[in-house]
């Protein structure tokens, strides 16, 4: 079977070209987001939060709980309004030409919310219709029931579907109307491995297709996977914007992991480095300019260190983000 | 049919689908109800009120009250259980992220109630006809009064939906303002029959037009002239239908 290619549905194809007559769409960002601030009473949410998503790409917006993720990220959906700013869904203002913005996105919602009085296929039609689209994309809700895994539940209540297949029917309903621009906010969120397999598989298809993926999830090693381009949201700030591989590359850390055997212990010097100690495995945290590989090897070797094991390890996204979202951290 | 309709068809073909799915409990039941009414009101009061209709007698007077009654109760809980269930479950968040704008979810969830409403009101002169003659003298009265007092209590759910947080508060609003303001609009006897306060109070109950206007549908005349009821009710529907519309268009209570 053929994935097919994650344009709009026919009505909504229709209504783009009476909203944006002979407009060049090519050059557009997917995503403009411009000076957004949201303050709710005297707590500020997003502290004037700018940048832009480029058209195709796979992009992480990542941050600890309570960064802000999710309320701009309902911003955009326009489940929220911003106190000031601008976002823009592919050269669509969301609020002055939302309808022309809501059909360009997709979101699939943080929350397992469901409508208890429909069944699975006819809320995903039901969910089509909203954006204008008919019959025309039956045949594509039927491709999307067979890549979800759900086409045996296709006539089952929502209300009886177990939590993992209630998250497929989400990311089917934020799919059904093709959207460009598609935000997942934290699908993988208590579901288990197939259930990742099957949507991750399923979204690089659409990828590869044409369509803007926004991703936020707390498991860091999917977005270090999956994401061309990642910003790091902490405290309503955006705190770092770059590639993935500028990003894990501007760590100045590398971490040398020990098996120590029988001798001498750790030098005090090095002791201060040690990050983690686990049956018998220490891990050093080395900062690549003050602290030479070279020289760690002397000073083991020097104090009687017998070592059994080493391994190096590079930094992990998640090194980064904890790095840039400790308290004190500067971007 | 360009999007924009499409998204108003979807969503009001929805909210048909979502009570017709429990039809037993929104349309068999409060037909049960109102003729259990007309049963024990009728057989308790025939021939000792006075209807004050030439001719009509209590069980005729009374079919139109409790038809009208229905309707108001129908066409108020439609709206607004609707809305309450979705905030309360979250899938509001469906229908907020998709383009429609506040016409459409005004128009929708307005004529999903009437439909409603008009299947109760059906059903309820579907089965009081088989035992009660009644005269349909002036039908383009009847559908006015029923489209104009429906869309009111309509309008009066969306606007009970969207304040309402819980479901508590629907039921308080339901208790404590649509029930009593429904039995205290002549449903049950002509204001004529009563004192000065209560004469003069039923006449700010825009209820009572709802009901007088209704009759005057089935019989060509009632309590008051029918230009009356007309204004009232027509006056009150701009009213709640512009709250209503109001809430709908800011995001009352729904976009934070």
């Amino acid at each position: 079977m053929t994935t097919q290619s994650p344009l709009h549905c026919k009505g909504a194809l229709a209504v783009a070209s009476i909203i944006v007559p002979l407009m060049n769409t090519s050059n557009l960002d997917a995503l403009a987001i411009d000076a957004v601030k949201k303050s709710y009473g005297s707590l500020q949410a997003l502290k004037g939060v700018s940048f832009n998503i480029n058209r195709g790409e796979f992009f992480g917006l990542l941050g600890p709980n309570g960064a802000g993720k999710s309320t701009l990220i309902n911003i955009i959906a326009g489940l929220n309004h911003a106190s000031s700013g601008h976002i823009r869904v592919l050269g669509h203002d969301t609020v002055s030409d939302f309808r022309a913005a809501r059909r360009n996105l997709g979101v699939v919602p943080q929350e397992l919310v469901f409508d208890p009085f429909f069944n699975v296929v006819d809320m995903l039609r039901i969910q089509a219709g909203y954006y204008g689209c008919g019959e025309e994309v039956w045949p594509w809700i039927d491709e999307m029931l067979e890549r979800l895994e759900l086409a045996n539940k296709r006539t089952s209540m929502l209300r009886a579907l177990s939590g993992g297949m209630k998250r497929r029917v989400l990311i089917a309903q934020a799919l059904v109307h093709k959207p460009p621009v598609v935000i997942l906010d934290e699908p993988t969120a208590g579901v288990d491995v197939e259930l990742r397999r099957t949507l991750w598989a399923f979204m690089r298809d659409l990828h590869a297709k044409g369509t803007t993926v926004v991703l936020t999830t707390h498991y860091l090693e999917e977005a270090q996977e999956m994401c061309s381009r990642i910003a790091i949201l902490d405290k309503g700030e955006v705190k770092a914007l770059e590639t993935t591989s500028a990003l894990l590359g501007r760590s100045p850390f590398r971490f040398l992991r020990l098996k120590l055997g029988e001798g001498a212990p750790l030098p005090e010097a090095l002791r201060e480095l040690v990050t983690s100690d686990k049956a018998g495995v220490i891990e050093l945290k080395l900062e690549t300019s003050k602290h030479p590989i070279n020289n760690v090897f002397t000073a083991l070797r020097t104090a009687g260190v017998v070592i059994e094991d080493v391994h190096t390890r590079e930094p992990d996204l998640e090194d980064i983000f904890i790095e840039l979202t400790r308290d004190g951290a500067t971007a | 049919m360009n999007p924009n309709q499409r998204g108003f068809y979807t969503l009001l073909k929805k909210e048909v689908m979502r009570f017709w799915a429990v039809l037993g409990q929104t349309v068999s039941a409060p037909v049960i109800t109102a003729l259990l009414y007309l049963l024990v009101f009728a057989q308790a009061l025939k021939g000792r009120v006075v209807t004050g209709y030439d001719g009509i007698d209590y069980t005729q007077f009374l079919v139109p009250g409790l038809v009208m009654m229905t309707i108001i109760q129908n066409a108020f809980a439609n709206t607004s259980s609707s809305l309450i269930q979705s905030k309360v479950m979250g899938n509001i968040v469906f229908t907020l992220m998709a383009p429609l704008g506040p016409i459409e979810w005004f128009g929708a969830y307005i004529l999903a109630a009437l439909v409603r409403a008009a299947l109760v009101a059906a059903a309820m002169l579907a089965v009081t006809l088989i035992f009660v003659r009644l005269p349909f003298e002036q039908p383009l009265v009847l559908v006015a009064v029923f489209l104009l007092s429906a869309g009111c209590l309509a309008s009066l759910g969306i606007i009970a939906g969207l304040w309402a947080q819980k479901f508590d508060q629907i039921a308080a609003f339901t208790n404590f303002i649509v029930t009593p303001a429904s039995f205290l609009s002549g449903v049950f006897y002509s204001v004529h029959s009563l004192s000065g306060f209560w004469y003069h109070a039923s006449h700010l109950n825009p209820f009572f037009y709802m009901v007088d206007g209704f009759r005057y549908g089935f019989f060509g005349h009632a309590d008051v002239p029918i230009y009356m009821s007309l204004l009232w009710i027509s006056g009150f529907f701009v009213l709640v239908s512009s709250i209503a519309y109001w809430m709908l268009h800011t995001g009352y209570r729904m976009r934070k």
